[in-house]
């Protein structure tokens, strides 16, 4: 798994690629904390466009970076969810918290 | 129901072996002809179940995980995954969605997923001694429905 990540006018994106499970997850976690930290964004947006595989690991990560911008004042967002990651998303329920765009 | 095809593989609870479980029990499932989303559907349990033997079984040893899987002729797969770890004091309370003792890394969804992307599943438990999940899944028999079209 890779996350790569840039910063744009106070949006961050972090793009995902590859597989999100307990292997990867702990990595991405604190990848993720760093960046918010570097680049204090109003916005974070997590695009999940070539992430092949989710897990309820990766439900974790994105409610992390969802607690910790709502600290920030900001919000976090899902971009690019196929069709597995969508289901893993969807069957947890976070679209009650977090805004999600699928690509299916 | 008679078994028509039958695994069985052991492995120690690291969790570089998350995706070697899953991948493998795929490789099984393949001979049920199952479309991508069942595939995805039996790849995101089996990472659930495993990864619970090694976050919640196991959680300061290595221990080992068996997965079993056998395939029936009503084109159903039964997945059983086992650990001989810590167990679970109250399976009813884990089952529920946001249970977890897993603190901030965890999201207490893992049961809510296996339960809603499979047919069936059974939890067995005992603390101190370990904990089987099975799950059953029925694949859609797209050759019979091709032929028939
Ligand atoms: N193999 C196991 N051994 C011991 N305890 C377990 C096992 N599997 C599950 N549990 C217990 O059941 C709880 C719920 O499991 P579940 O998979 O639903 O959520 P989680 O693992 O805590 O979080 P998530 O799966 O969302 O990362 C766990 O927090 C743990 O207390
Ligand atoms: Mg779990």
């Amino acid at each position: 798994m890779t996350i790569t990540s840039s910063c744009d006018g106070g949006a961050l994106t972090l793009a995902f690629e590859g597989e999100l499970d307990h292997h990867a997850a702990r990595e991405a976690m604190l990848g993720i904390e760093r960046d918010i930290e570097r680049y204090l964004p109003r916005a974070c947006v997590l695009d999940l466009a070539r992430l092949s595989f989710m897990d309820s690991s990766g439900i974790a990560v994105i409610l992390k970076a969802h607690r910790r911008m709502a600290e920030l004042g900001g919000t976090a967002s899902v971009v690019g969810a196929g069709k597995q990651p969508y289901k893993v998303l969807d069957a947890a329920g976070l679209r009650r918290l977090v805004k999600i765009e699928t690509t299916v | 129901m008679k078994e028509i095809n039958s695994v069985k593989i052991e492995f120690l609870s690291r969790s570089s072996n998350e995706s070697f479980a899953r991948s493998t029990m795929a490789a099984f499932a393949a001979q049920l002809d199952p479309t991508l989303d069942e595939l995805g559907d039996i790849k995101t349990s089996v990472s659930e179940a495993v990864t619970n033997c090694i976050v919640h079984g196991y959680p300061d040893t290595l221990g080992k995980i068996q997965l079993r899987a056998r395939i029936f002729p009503d084109n159903s797969i039964e997945i059983t995954v086992r650990d001989w770890g810590r167990g679970i004091a109250d399976i009813d309370a884990a089952r529920e969605p946001m249970f977890t003792t897993g603190g901030e890394e965890r999201s207490g969804m893992g049961f809510t997923i296996m339960e809603s992307f499979m047919d069936k599943l059974r939890v067995r438990s005992s603390t101190g001694r370990g904990t089987t999940v099975t799950m059953t899944r029925r694949i859609s028999p797209r050759a019979q429905l091709r032929a028939a079209k």
